[in-house]
């Protein structure tokens, strides 16, 4: 009997689950028309632009930024925001190579950096959870206490090791593929396992969702919003180390300044929502793609570095419009 | 029906809704539903939830465009669909549950919202406030049109609604469920004004699932069931039982209970609560909440009955007071500790403090149990999910097309059984149900009211926080009124005899007793 409603209701549920399914899949996509229609622009202006070669280029371009977006899109999907991450980067950076100074031990710097990023975030964590500051303001805070702990690590000069011991990470490749693109790859991979396929993720979702009824559903909400802003100084702290061994070198002052835009303008224009509970971390890593084409295309197209600027603030608040204008089409039916 | 077609002849309805349908792709959620409204007439549209009132009334307000065939009149002109603005020219205003008004800004700021007098292009505030106060003074209201709007209470916000649908001249007004979060002198209030605007020739739609209201106010009322439209009753026939079965297709006399079950001092004790204080509102609040007994907490809005069951929860903090449960004594500090004891409490506001209306019905009735769909590294077991969501839908007849869909999509009633469902799912020995029928069509209200009545048969105590004296007088085996923060005393039922109506009045008004 029950077995039998069950199963009526199944096959009538099944067409408006299916387009549901489509409309899911379609917000998923979100942003891919956009990042395809932009490559195809930039191939007509420039036969260059869809080569193997560059596409390599851009995928290692983009790889720092999409790991940074990443942690963004946790603290963002609870309705957060972590403005600290270039920061973190800087400092995480700086670390990273005083420590691969250290002879004998030098690959550690790897492992100090990312350290170093999951501290801060842990301390922006813990002012967002139980101090309960908002986190524009704590992160605020530590986006320019952090830069200037990144300039002291130095004495505020660039320190170098052209002898860097994980140098490969940065420059190498993995039958063929950039180690950066295989690192960001990883990390997205990893992210789109703890948010879709976790209990901890599911919290994340309900708490960016609606916190308070969260908090009286049981979930313990300070130890999930720690969790973010950990994993986001985390993965600063890898970007941190990512970039030391591109560059073999590492400036507090300079280094990962305004980086923490790219990362929010990735996440956005992977059509996370900026109220929390609702985006995906595929989204992201469009997002991140399509800046990174967009730069790429317009020096390969010649453009300068002025209207470059232009260009992609424009391109990511029209394309942004276009995207909410779509979903309240959907929202309609 | 002779008087009715005398009134048709002499006067031409200012608002006709004719053959109006309305789907969203494969849904139908309007199906040729024609409604009239006459200037000075007060025309009650009820119907259970998703019964297709809103649509209706979003048809009205041109938020959204019916279906090709139906058309809107007034005063015999057609009114071109789908346009908003359109609409409220032409004297059209819909005033929602959910009230749009800015706490941060004055009375007289709102009502001139986005149509404020100008003069040199540049807003005119003394005419602004001149005409906003002539506006509310016609109301005769207490409060003044250069007060914020968050010193108002919800009553008089809904007051300066009204007030807003008056300074666009509106002649049709419609009014969605205005008085389920007021209170009795805010909801008198209220009807006093809503017979001024009677008197001055403004036709009323309102709707409400409050049989009494439409008793007092409405000049007809229609019924829409299913996204149709099932009949319209005069006056002279308004008749509960029959607006009832036109609703939900069955009678009345199955709503309530009838057996109460006689306190027994024999039953031991779930839940001892003793000297609760909040530091604010809650006096040295103490009682005793037995085994498989449904207790219920009367009194007024503001009386704190909310807030104790927020402390006894672990929502808030409370600054003196103990906890028993099963004689041993327990310290709740949050409400992951509330749950885990074995306390579940279902808030009164599902909306903005139970649902996660962008997540899965699965991941909603989850979302208590989560931690239990660990395996191991974290990850989680969604077929135990899927396998305990589908169950809770069956066993509560949860109606929505799949556990896929958002919660938000369902309706208020099915909303409401995925928050019990949730709260079922941790195994409660105590449960706090808050208004747990508000907002609620009439089928899942006794569905609700029978899932209370087994839940409490098989041994879990139930504190019940109810408004509607019916329902605590129908459901409750004992209740306890609460005033001013204190717990003012308790009615049982005596032997034969139903729980006395009068008695908790006078214990929560505080009226002298007999």
């Amino acid at each position: 009997m029950t077995e039998r409603a069950i199963g009526m209701t199944g096959t009538v549920a099944q067409t408006s689950v299916g387009s549901r399914r489509l409309r899911t899949a379609f917000t998923a996509l979100g942003m891919l028309p956009v990042l395809l229609l932009l490559a195809a622009a930039f191939q007509l202006i420039n036969p260059r632009f869809l080569t193997g070669t560059n596409f390599l280029i851009v995928t290692q371009q983009s790889s720092i930024n999409i790991v940074l977006a990443a942690g963004m899109t946790f603290v963002i999907l609870t309705g957060g925001i972590d403005l600290s991450v270039g920061s973190i980067l800087a400092a995480s950076a700086m670390t990273a190579v005083l420590v691969s100074l250290i002879p004998e031990w030098g690959m550690l710097g790897v492992l100090a950096a990312v350290l170093v990023g999951l501290g801060f975030g842990f301390i922006n964590g813990l002012f967002v959870a139980y101090v309960r500051l908002p986190p524009f303001i704590v992160t605020l805070g530590s986006l320019t206490a952090v830069r200037g702990v990144a300039r002291l690590l130095g004495n505020d000069t660039t320190v170098f090791n052209p002898d860097l011991p994980f140098a490969d990470i940065g420059n190498g490749s993995f039958f063929g593929i950039p180690w950066l693109v295989i690192i960001a790859l990883t990390v997205v991979i990893l992210s789109w396992l703890v948010l879709k396929c976790t209990v901890l993720g599911t919290w994340i979702y309900a708490v960016g969702g609606n916190v308070e009824a969260a908090r009286l559903t049981g979930i313990k909400v300070p130890l999930v919003l720690i969790f973010v802003y950990c994993v986001s100084g985390l993965l600063a702290g890898l970007g941190g180390a990512m970039s030391a061994a591109r560059l073999y070198a590492a400036n507090g002052l300079q280094l990962g300044q305004s980086y923490e835009l790219d990362a929010i303008a990735a996440v956005i224009l992977g059509g996370t929502s900026f109220v929390g509970g609702i985006g995906s971390i595929w989204g992201t890593l469009i997002g991140g793609l399509i800046i990174a084409v967009l730069s790429n295309g317009l020096i390969l197209a010649g453009v300068s570095d002025i209207w470059q600027y232009i260009i992609k603030g424009l391109v990511i608040v029209i394309a942004v419009a276009l995207d909410r204008y779509r979903l309240q089409g959907g929202a309609r039916t | 029906m002779n008087a009715t077609a005398q009134i048709a002849v002499r006067r031409r309805p200012v608002l006709e809704m004719r053959h109006i349908s309305k789907t969203f792709g494969p849904i139908r959620a309007l199906q040729d539903v024609s409604l009239d409204a006459h200037a000075g007439e007060l025309h009650a549209l009820m119907g259970e939830n998703g019964a297709g009132k809103s649509t209706l009334m979003k048809v009205l307000s041109g938020a959204y465009r019916p279906d090709p065939g139906g058309e809107i009149l007034i005063d015999g002109t057609p009114l071109a669909t789908g346009n908003p603005i359109t609409s409220r020219t032409q004297g059209i205003s819909v005033i929602y549950q959910e009230l749009s008004l800015a706490p941060n800004l004055t009375v007289a700021q709102n009502i001139f919202l986005g149509n404020e007098p100008r003069r040199f292009g540049v807003v005119d505030r003394d005419r602004r406030d001149r005409r906003a106060q002539e506006i509310i003074e016609r109301l005769g209201v207490s409060f003044s049109a250069r007060d914020l709007v968050s010193s108002l209470s919800l009553g008089e916000r809904q007051l300066v609604e009204i007030a807003r649908a008056l300074s666009t001249s509106a002649r049709i007004i419609v009014i969605d469920e205005p008085t389920t979060s007021l209170t009795s002198r805010e909801t008198d209030r209220l009807f006093e004004v809503i017979a001024t605007l009677k008197l001055q020739g403004i036709a009323i739609i309102y709707i409400s699932h409050r049989m009494e209201e439409v008793y007092r106010l409405a000049d007809r009322a229609s019924v829409l069931r299913d996204s149709g439209y099932v009949g319209t009753l005069d006056r002279t026939d308004l008749n509960a039982s029959r607006l009832v079965s036109m609703m939900v297709g069955r009678e009345l006399s199955a709503f309530y209970k009838k057996d109460h079950r006689p306190p027994d001092a024999a039953r031991a004790v779930a839940l001892s609560v003793r000297g609760m204080s909040d530091g604010n509102l809650l006096k040295d609040c103490s009682f005793d909440l037995h085994k498989g007994e449904v207790l219920a907490l009367a009194g007024l809005v503001g009386s704190g009955r909310t807030e104790l069951a927020r402390l006894i929860s672990g929502a808030d903090r409370r600054i003196a007071g103990t906890l028993q449960l099963d004689g041993k004594p327990i310290t709740i500090g949050s409400p992951r500790e509330a749950l885990d004891a074995g306390i579940a409490y279902l808030t009164e506001d599902r909306k903005e403090l139970g649902l996660f209306l962008d997540m899965r019905v699965s991941d909603n009735i989850n979302m208590g149990v989560l931690a239990r769909d660990a395996r191991p590294g974290g990850f989680r077991d969604f077929a135990a999910g899927e396998r305990r969501a589908a169950n809770a839908i069956t066993n509560l007849s949860i109606r929505t097309a799949s556990t896929r869909v958002n919660a938000g999509s369902l309706s208020g009633g099915n909303q409401q059984k995925v928050l019990l469902a949730r709260l079922l799912e941790t195994e409660p020995r105590v449960i706090i149900l808050d208004e747990p029928t508000r907002g609620v069509d009439v089928g899942a209200k006794s569905e609700i009211y029978r899932l209370i009545d087994s839940l409490a048969n098989r041994g879990v105590a139930i504190l019940m926080i109810s408004s509607e004296l019916p329902e605590v007088v129908g459901i409750a085996d004992r209740v306890l009124v609460m005033r001013d923060g204190a717990i003012a005393g308790e009615v049982t039922a005596s032997a034969g005899e139903p729980l006395s109506q009068e008695a908790i009045m006078e214990l929560a008004t505080g009226a002298p007793q007999r």
